[in-house]
């Protein structure tokens, strides 16, 4: 395997810039998923039927604390893979597992949320804008559980195989995707929550 | 009983019954027959687990030409039962049954997998790469496709197939008036095969960055090349719009949600849009690999190099961002009003400019040329009249005022086949003959294969000119019947005749390969064509490195130039080679998305969700798999190329 | 390669024999919208067979000359880049083309989307046109009638046709008065149409709709507008009254004849909104106040 010390070890080998490269144009993917999804949103978001509107059931609290938990594990993964890139691999384990720690509480808020819409009559059934909101909703919460079940993975490989070439790239993968997640809740935040309890 | 009554077809005939037949014999005899002859093995450890993109691609070939007779059979159905009026061989659940089928067919697991099987043969060849960036992935985008094909297939004689159209409208394809199981195969198998091909697209995107020859830079690429990087942006960037769209009619039909139902604020032009959001690039990604495939035959038996290289590569980037802004067109009379058909109007009639200077391009490279008429030249000199008409009814159709009158007609399916049929058909033709000694190591008959493009003409302009006829006399397309009085008779007999004639065309290609796999002479040079790219620089066949030294490039046409100046591409010694290994992984896998599909499909929750984890299991261990490859040694690959060489 | 031309010259004279006989129906317009659509698709043909010619002409001449069988064995080909000249022409020609008719593309749009130009100064008769799996309902607001599967209109007088789906998008077109529109379930969209001349027409779905969509269809005549006020009143003394019973009864699946009665279900089951909002009681009531009117005007008219 031939190996380019000048750089950081996750782009050290072909294959690791091949995959970098290669979940780059995912995330592109990703990115027309997501901008679907809320265009199809915003076109639905009035189309309430017999349902409640946004504004009906959107609570400011639990999504605050939704938001506040994906941010600083956005964060926390970068101080991750600043410490990968120093080779201090018990300090990357750590920023991982608090990471991952945030992630599931994010998704048990947002697990608690989805029981409230069910509570107060907004299910996935009830009208189109129910539907889009929670398919929405759930698509980025899906993403983000798989998001644990990988970072999960990668961290008992780092623990198993240490830092190689290969445990690098993926660890730098899985935060390019952690980072897009919460890019996406960015989203989320503004033109589902915000612009709908306005 | 209860439990296997919802696997039974609603609206069973004879003929269903005879396919049901043919199918279980035809699946006992492959079984028999790899039993028989101990190829079991031979087919796990060099087709199913294979990495290797040559073979991949062949996979792909054969898969499109199976799904090509199934969707030529469907179509001979439709021309047969429409020409005569009032005629009863089909009744209106068979005949839409079949449409849909058709066009699903065709679009998806036809074009799809034939320009996926020459993307997958001649790119890394024509780049001078040793495989794809991702081989495993390639192998599971294969699969998925396949797999998805197969679920499709099986619609017909396990629980009845999608009744709606290809295009799936939406209330139409809900379940209040698509009852049977049919549509969610539509939905569950497009979505399978569609995350292959979204996979395929990243796939050969990073290839093409990344995976060149030194020396070719972007702007010495082949123009092949070039149609597959831009056609695989477009996927990228169309099919997650695709899987979207999907999923929300999968949760309409399974979980009762409301995106394009009739009340609570469902929406079923949300649907419409959607659907063309993606279905109008597919068609650039259908029409732009093909329109590389004509750029390198037109070039090679030219003896010229192409014309405006620079402006085909501009002119296909303009079309790609253009196909983006005409979505719309495809339903004008939705009753958006004067301004929003005015703009969409002028940006569909605005994508013949890039398309119009492609013509002039390729009919500039023959200019001044030397033009020698092989089958491959043939198709494509046929493609330019033909096609030039399809385009320029296109032009007729986007205008909107007039579309009122053209749309869900007769016209318009003149049309897009007269696009797709010379456009894509004849192109991917094209490609499988002028690739064919490339992947099997002898040439297809010329006599044979002229005798093909000549009655696949004859057979196209008989069966489509007399649709853009009845089209401006009011036949509406899909319409199982008519009546006498309408006088659509003749010219629907006259397509009939057309489609038989195309089917027959077809016929001979199949003749053609038993015929050149029998007596064509095995004693050709790695060059039969005279050709100009590097593909045609490495050995027939493809040793499994492609390349023993990585050639270095200093145009597009390297290999013409190395022959006329007389240098050599390939410096330096062999050096050991690393590969990927084979893995059965990608396969599995896909046979579990097979399983999931179709327990979605019948509602069959428990083993959706055991596939389901299934399927997240094969990911987890994927992520733990430690796989380095394996390395070829100098030694092997010297014999390897002392016996490739001895066989010239 | 001249087998071909000589078959596809065969295949046009065919083809105009054929359309010799009898007019084609979308180029046989009986109203001024569909004349202005046959207008564009010939002018649309016209110019575009000016470019099919010049492409078969430029193909042909290079195939006669540049063969390599007419050639001399040791020619060898120019490499020949793009020429900016060349290919500015190669651009522009069809620039020039597609602005041309860009600008006719957009100016129809404002013209058969408006109620036709030569009839502008006259009320125009609305009739709701609504499809159930697979018929059409046309409820007439002003003359208090309604219609199953056909169609009387007066000549000479702007027609405004609201369109809707009480199920699958259908799609409403009577070739010979113009191009169709859709019919949809969630929202009404309106087609602007007027007949020049007394007649028979046939108007259909034109959107596949199911298993009877090949039957989806209904007739269209046109007649004096002395004539459609004496059938008017003809139906109202002689049809049955349209009661809530009768209209769901209706709208079961299945094809029916022409049928015939007073009254219109626009008063029992209005239309869907135009704003797909939720509260959509304010928007029924608007709607029938606005048929209310109507039928006042209509009253002043006699």
């Amino acid at each position: 395997m031939k190996m380019d010390h000048s750089l950081p070890l996750e782009y050290s080998t072909d294959q690791n810039k091949l995959n970098i490269l290669g979940f780059w144009i995912f995330l592109g993917a990703e990115i027309m998923l997501f901008a679907t999804l809320f265009a199809s949103y915003f076109t639905l978001a009035n189309r309430t039927g017999n349902g409640p509107t946004g504004a009906e059931i959107f609570e400011i609290t639990p999504v605050l604390i939704e938001t506040f938990l994906l941010l600083t594990s956005s964060f926390t993964i970068g101080l991750g893979i600043h410490a990968m890139r120093l080779g201090k691999q018990k300090a990357m384990l750590t920023f991982f597992s608090v990471t991952l720690l945030l992630g599931l509480a994010f998704l048990g808020v947002e697990i608690y949320e989805f029981v409230h819409y069910v509570h107060v009559g907004a299910g996935l059934q009830t009208s189109a804008f129910t539907s889009i909101l929670l398919t929405t909703l759930g698509t980025h919460g899906a993403h983000v559980t798989l998001g644990l079940f990988w970072g999960l993975f990668i961290i008992l490989q780092i623990k198993k195989r240490g830092l190689t070439p290969q445990t690098a790239n993926k660890s730098f993968i899985f935060s390019l995707y952690w980072h897009f997640l919460d890019v996406v809740w960015i989203f989320i935040f503004s033109f589902i929550y915000l612009k709908g309890m306005m | 009983m209860e439990f296997f009554e919802r696997f039974a077809v609603p609206h069973p005939s004879p003929a269903i019954y005879a396919s049901m037949v043919a199918i279980g014999l035809v699946v006992i005899a492959i079984i028999a027959g790899l039993t028989y002859f101990k190829k079991w093995g031979y087919l796990w450890r060099e087709w199913l687990t294979t990495v290797d993109h040559k073979r991949i691609g062949i996979m792909y070939l054969i898969s499109a030409l199976i799904m090509l007779f199934r969707g030529g059979v469907d179509a001979v159905m439709m021309r047969a039962q429409l020409s005569a009026p009032e005629n009863t061989l089909l009744d209106a659940q068979h005949y839409n049954e079949i449409f849909t089928t058709h066009g699903v067919v065709m679009i998806i697991f036809m074009a799809m997998p034939f320009i996926f099987a020459l993307m997958n043969i001649v790119v890394p060849l024509q780049i001078g790469a040793r495989d794809v960036a991702f081989p495993r992935l390639n192998a599971l985008s294969f699969w998925l496709f396949f797999m998805g094909a197969m679920l499709f297939n099986i619609s017909f004689v396990v629980g009845g197939s999608p009744d709606a159209g290809w295009t799936s409208y939406f209330p139409l394809a809900g379940n209040d008036f698509s009852t049977s199981v049919g549509t969610n195969y539509y939905m569950l198998a497009i979505q399978i095969s569609g995350i292959g091909s979204l996979m395929t697209g990243i796939n050969m995107i990073t290839t093409i960055l990344r995976m060149r020859a030194p020396g070719m830079t972007l702007m010495k690429m082949p123009m092949f090349t070039w149609s597959t990087f831009i056609a695989n942006v477009i996927i990228v960037f169309a099919f997650p719009v695709l899987t979207v769209a999907l999923a929300m009619g999968t949760m309409d039909r399974l979980f009762g949600t409301q995106f394009f139902t009739m009340e609570n604020g469902g929406m079923d032009m949300l649907w419409a849009n959607l659907f063309w959001v993606w279905g109008h690039p597919e068609v650039y990604i259908l029409i732009l690999p093909a329109f590389g495939i004509y750029s390198e035959v037109i070039s090679t038996f030219s003896r010229k190099n192409l014309y405006g290289y620079k402006s085909m590569v501009a002119s296909m980037v303009v079309i790609s961002l253009m196909s983006f802004l005409v979505w719309v067109h495809h339903f004008f009379t939705m009753g958006q009003g004067a301004l929003t058909n005015s703009i969409f109007s002028i940006t569909t009639m605005a994508i013949a400019v890039p398309t119009g200077v492609k013509i002039f391009n390729w009919l500039l490279t023959m200019y001044k040329g030397k033009i020698t008429i092989t089958t491959p030249m043939l198709y494509s000199l046929l493609f330019i009249p033909l096609f030039t008409l399809g385009g320029v009814t296109g032009v007729m159709l986007a205008m909107s005022a007039a579309d009122y009158q053209y749309h869900n007609t007769m016209f318009l399916v003149a049309h897009f086949h007269n696009v797709i049929i010379p456009g894509v058909v004849f192109a991917m033709l094209a490609g499988l003959t002028y690739y064919w000694p490339k992947m099997f190591g002898f040439m297809l008959n010329e006599k044979i294969g002229k005798w093909t493009a000549w009655l696949l003409s004859i057979g196209f302009l008989l069966a489509f000119m007399p649709m853009y006829i009845t089209g401006l006399d009011g036949q509406a397309r899909r319409m199982y019947t008519y009546s006498e009085a309408t006088g659509f008779g003749t010219l629907n007999m006259i397509s009939f005749v057309g489609a038989i004639i195309m089917a027959v065309g077809f016929a001979l290609i199949v003749y053609n390969v038993y015929y050149s796999t029998r007596y064509a002479s095995r004693d050709i040079s790695s060059d039969p064509w005279d050709a100009r790219t590097l593909e045609w620089s490495t050995h027939n066949p493809v040793p499994e490195y492609n390349f023993a030294i990585v050639p270095e490039v200093k145009s597009s046409q390297a290999l013409w130039d190395a022959k006329k100046e007389g240098h050599n591409l390939f410096k330096g010694k062999y050096e050991e080679i690393h590969m990927p290994n084979n893995s059965g992984a990608p396969f599995l896998m896909s046979v579990v998305f097979f399983i999931w599909g179709f327990a979605m499909i019948f509602s069959l929750w428990i083993p959706a969700i055991i596939a389901t984890i299934g399927i997240f299991a094969f990911m987890a261990h994927r992520s733990f798999e430690q796989d380095h490859g394996h390395h070829i040694s100098v030694k092997e690959i010297e014999e390897t190329e002392t016996k490739m060489r001895g066989a010239k | 390669m001249k087998g071909k031309w000589i078959f596809s010259s065969v295949l046009i004279t065919i083809a105009a024999i054929l359309s010799g006989c009898e007019p084609l129906l979308v180029l046989d317009p009986k109203g001024p919208q569909a004349e202005r659509q046959a207008q564009d698709i010939m002018l649309s043909i016209g110019i575009m067979s000016f470019i099919v010619l010049a492409v078969f002409a430029l193909l042909i001449f290079v195939l006669i000359k540049y063969r390599a069988s007419k050639q001399s064995p040791d020619y060898e080909p120019p490499h020949m880049e793009g020429n900016i000249w060349v290919e500015a022409i190669c651009v522009g020609i069809p620039v020039l083309i597609v602005a041309y008719l860009s600008f006719v593309s957009v100016q129809s749009n404002y013209i058969v989307e408006a109620t036709p130009e030569k009839y502008e100064d006259q009320e125009p008769l609305v009739v709701y046109a609504s499809s159930s799996n697979w018929k059409w309902h046309f409820s007439y607001p002003e003359e208090e009638i309604e219609t199953v599967n056909y169609l009387y209109i007066p000549t000479n007088r702007p027609l405004e046709f609201k369109l809707y789906s009480y199920g699958p998008i259908t799609s409403f077109w009577i070739p010979q008065l113009g191009g169709q529109k859709y019919a949809m379930s969630d929202m009404v969209t309106t087609l602007h149409l007027a007949a020049d001349v007394p007649g028979e027409f046939v108007g259909r779905n034109a959107n596949f709709s199911g298993q009877g969509f090949a039957e989806n269809t209904f007739d269209v005549t046109a007649m004096s507008q002395k004539d459609f006020d004496d059938w008017v009143d003809e139906v109202k003394d002689t049809a049955d009254p349209l009661t809530e019973e009768k209209f769901d009864e209706l709208l079961e699946p299945g094809h029916l004849g022409r049928m015939t009665f007073t009254g219109t279900h626009l008063d029992f089951m209005p239309p869907p909104d135009h704003d797909h909002g939720s509260s959509d009681s304010e928007e029924g009531n608007e709607h029938q106040n606005h048929s209310e009117q109507d039928k006042d005007s209509d009253h002043s008219n006699h």
